[in-house]
């Protein structure tokens, strides 16, 4: 044990950190309480991954964050029922089986709601959350303005603070991650299909029922765990976006679920090394921050699903049918002269369709071949639209050198049929 | 106890047409939402290893009645038996394609995932998917000329082979009475041949498949049953006896424009029928 860094630990001190104590926090060798923090926030972040996974799969996200604002009056209760019973009213267990009580009724609200009335879920959750937090803050407000001091604990409840985790907290997120992995493992197959659909699941006879609840028992244990040390307002947080960050990644459930607790126990390990390192920083939402960072990271660079994938990939199909255009029109009236950007007639130059750079161009042999495909294919698939559409309006948006593949043989010589018949020319292709 | 047992028991035997030996027996069902009535006395008996096709318009109530059938939404009244039995001793032998919108396409599994959920069932509570399953689960995708997307994930497939990918699902359950909502809606042409092909196979093999049906037209050629419903059953039999002009018109009332459209189709198919 290092004396003179446990110290630094509990002073409250702005200055940036010596690289020294930088290594020594993450390498875990700056102090048995530091490393019973930062251990905590890992094993939590693995916990909030994997069921914060089954969550977003099961579309209940929402229903996490309703539940965690829904701790607030089981707390406070729970407060002034032990201290009118003379019971040590700060007792931890009992707060959290306060906590327990009344996010599962806060849960059970949201269900009588939606069953009884033709409430939205949105709506539905909307007023629990905030009916519940409201008397939370009311009985706070009512223990702070009687009771002495001693009250003042109950606030941690409601922002976190990471580093009043124990030894004993780490053993507690440990057994959870255990639990979870376990169920993870063992239903993972009842649990997909319940996600994916519901009704095929009951048809089959999977319990529905129970995996809801099984999910719901999972989402409350580590909701209520995690109150204490991030708080009941972001606590969600570690629920939904490691799991959403992770979706980027992955097409596949079992990877979404490990990538999930991987991104759940990184956040949870910077956040708490960060705060270790910068004491007054609030470790909750540290932890969510590095989290969030993480998710706007995989937003972008994530290969396929990414945003910039996405928009690399609409340019590259807008810049094809532009030049697909090009090329049909000019194929099409060859004495006519498309109106063309500098840019589009590089490229087109480039890749050999054009025979120079100038807008009045005539084109190259395999610009007539590729202009004379398009044409045809465009006629085709205008012909499919008039008289097939109706069957298959998924199909419509499909790119023109598809159409081949959609079709089989013998509709497409219908269609060519159908073209001729209606007195316009079809386009053979050369083999 | 006995008393409740035998109870619709007997409300069942009273009516001239039903069997036990009918896959499907519906006796009295009432389903509302709301208070709004869906369903209204609806008595049903599917004959054994026949394509039958559920005709309404538009809220008339056929998915309803499927998943009222299933247990999936529950009945204010009636009796529904298959072969005799109670749903939760027949669940085993009976298929089910929901409708291709009700689910997530955008979930990540792959075209193979979801066919071997069709034996989840089999595999039974916490054990995995072994190589067999996923062997079954592959012919069934080949069946339905999936093979090559097997390990597509869903949301990449076209509609028409999504609805496929439940098909193969619902294969590999091997049931012997299949409940079908809508599988031709928004499919393509390929699609429609491959799943009206599957039907005939699975009714050669004696199995009945119950098809809730949008296009009145195609109704003759591919269904030897059908049972027209609109909140009530306006007709159930043959379709050659009970696809009648004045049925539909009853059915759909005055919204029907293609009426005239499939009655003539109708002739036709009786015309085909009358020459052999």
């Amino acid at each position: 044990m290092n004396l003179t860094l446990a110290q630094s630990l509990t002073q409250t001190h702005d200055e940036m950190p010596s690289l020294r104590e930088v290594f020594d926090t993450i390498t875990l060798q700056s102090g048995f309480n530091t490393n019973a923090v930062i251990v905590a926030a890992s094993l939590l972040g693995i916990a909030g991954g994997i069921i914060g996974a089954f969550a977003l799969l099961r579309k209940r996200s929402l229903t996490a964050d309703a539940l965690s604002h829904a701790t607030l009056p089981g707390i406070t209760s729970a407060f002034l029922i032990a201290s009118a019973m003379g019971l040590n009213a700060r007792s931890l267990p009992i707060l959290l089986l306060g906590a327990t009580i009344s996010g599962i009724l806060g849960v059970l609200c949201i269900h009588l709601i939606l069953t009884y009335t033709r409430l939205r879920e949105d709506a539905a959750i909307g007023i629990v959350l905030s009916v519940f937090f409201g008397i939370g803050v009311v009985l706070l407000s009512v223990i702070q303005s009687t009771a002495t001091s001693s009250a003042a604990g109950l606030n941690h409840f409601i922002y976190g603070q990471t580093a009043a985790m124990l030894t004993a907290d780490a053993i507690l997120m440990g057994t959870i991650v255990l639990i979870a992995i376990a169920i993870a493992i063992l239903a993972m197959k009842e649990i997909t299909i319940v996600c994916f659909n519901e009704s095929f699941a009951r048809v089959t006879g999977i319990p529905a029922g129970l995996i809801d609840g099984l999910i719901l028992a999972l989402i409350v244990l580590v909701t209520v765990s995690g109150l204490q040390a991030v708080g009941l307002i972001l606590i969600v947080a570690m629920l939904i976006i490691p799991p959403a960050a992770a979706r980027f990644w992955t097409d596949r459930v079992r990877l979404l679920i490990i990538l999930s607790a991987l991104i759940g126990a990184l956040s949870g390990f910077i956040g708490a090394s960060v705060s270790a390192l910068l004491p007054r920083k609030p470790a909750g939402a540290v932890i969510v921050l590095c989290a969030g960072s993480i998710f706007i990271i995989s937003m972008l660079a994530a290969p396929t699903r990414g945003v910039i994938a996405q928009l690399i990939r609409h340019a590259k199909l807008k810049l094809q049918i532009a030049i697909d255009h090009t090329l049909e029109s000019k194929y099409q009236y060859p004495e006519h002269h498309p109106r063309t950007t500098f840019s589009l007639r590089v490229l087109l130059r480039l890749k050999g369709f054009t025979q120079s750079l100038s807008p009045s161009s005539a084109l190259s042999q395999s610009g007539i071949k590729r202009g004379r495909r398009v044409r045809r294919n465009h006629m085709l698939w205008e012909q499919y639209l008039i008289s097939c559409a109706d069957i298959a309006p998924s199909h419509v948006d499909w790119s023109v050198d598809q159409v081949e593949h959609i079709l089989d043989d013998d509709l497409i010589t219908r269609l060519e049929n159908e073209i001729r018949a209606s007195g316009l020319e079809v386009q053979e292709i050369q083999p | 106890m006995t008393l409740l047992q035998t109870q619709p028991r007997s409300t069942l035997d009273a009516r001239p047409e039903h069997s036990a030996d009918n896959p499907l027996s519906v006796h009295a069902m009432t389903v509302a939402y709301h208070r709004k009535p869906v369903l209204w006395d609806v008595d049903y008996d599917a004959p054994p290893g026949s394509l039958v096709a559920i005709v309404g318009p538009n809220g008339a109530g056929k998915s309803t009645f499927i998943k009222a059938c299933l247990g999936l939404i529950p009945a204010a009244a009636g009796t529904v038996e298959f072969w005799g039995k109670p749903y939760k001793h027949a669940r085993a032998d009976i298929g089910y394609v929901p409708q291709r919108e009700s689910v997530d396409w955008d979930f990540p599994v792959s075209a193979l995932d979801v066919v071997c959920m069709g034996l989840y069932r089999k595999i039974g509570w916490f054990k995995p998917i072994r190589k067999a399953h996923k062997a079954a689960a592959m012919e069934s995708l080949d069946r339905m000329g999936l093979a090559d997307y097997a390990h597509r994930q869903i949301a990449q497939l076209s509609g028409g082979q999504q609805q496929r990918v439940f098909l193969a699902r619902a294969l590999v359950q091997n049931a012997e009475l299949y409940f079908m909502d809508e599988p031709f809606a928004g499919v393509d042409a390929a699609t429609e041949a491959a799943i009206i092909e599957v039907l005939r196979e699975l009714r050669s093999q004696g199995k009945t498949v119950i098809v809730v049906h949008h296009d009145l037209q195609t109704v003759p050629t591919y269904f030897d049953h059908a049972m027209l419903l609109n909140m009530r059953i306006v007709a159930a039999g043959p379709v050659s006896e009970i696809f009648t002009d004045e049925n539909l018109n009853k059915t759909y009332g005055g919204r029907l424009t293609l009426l005239a459209e499939a009655s003539e189709a109708v002739a036709r198919a009786q015309q085909g029928q009358s020459t052999k």
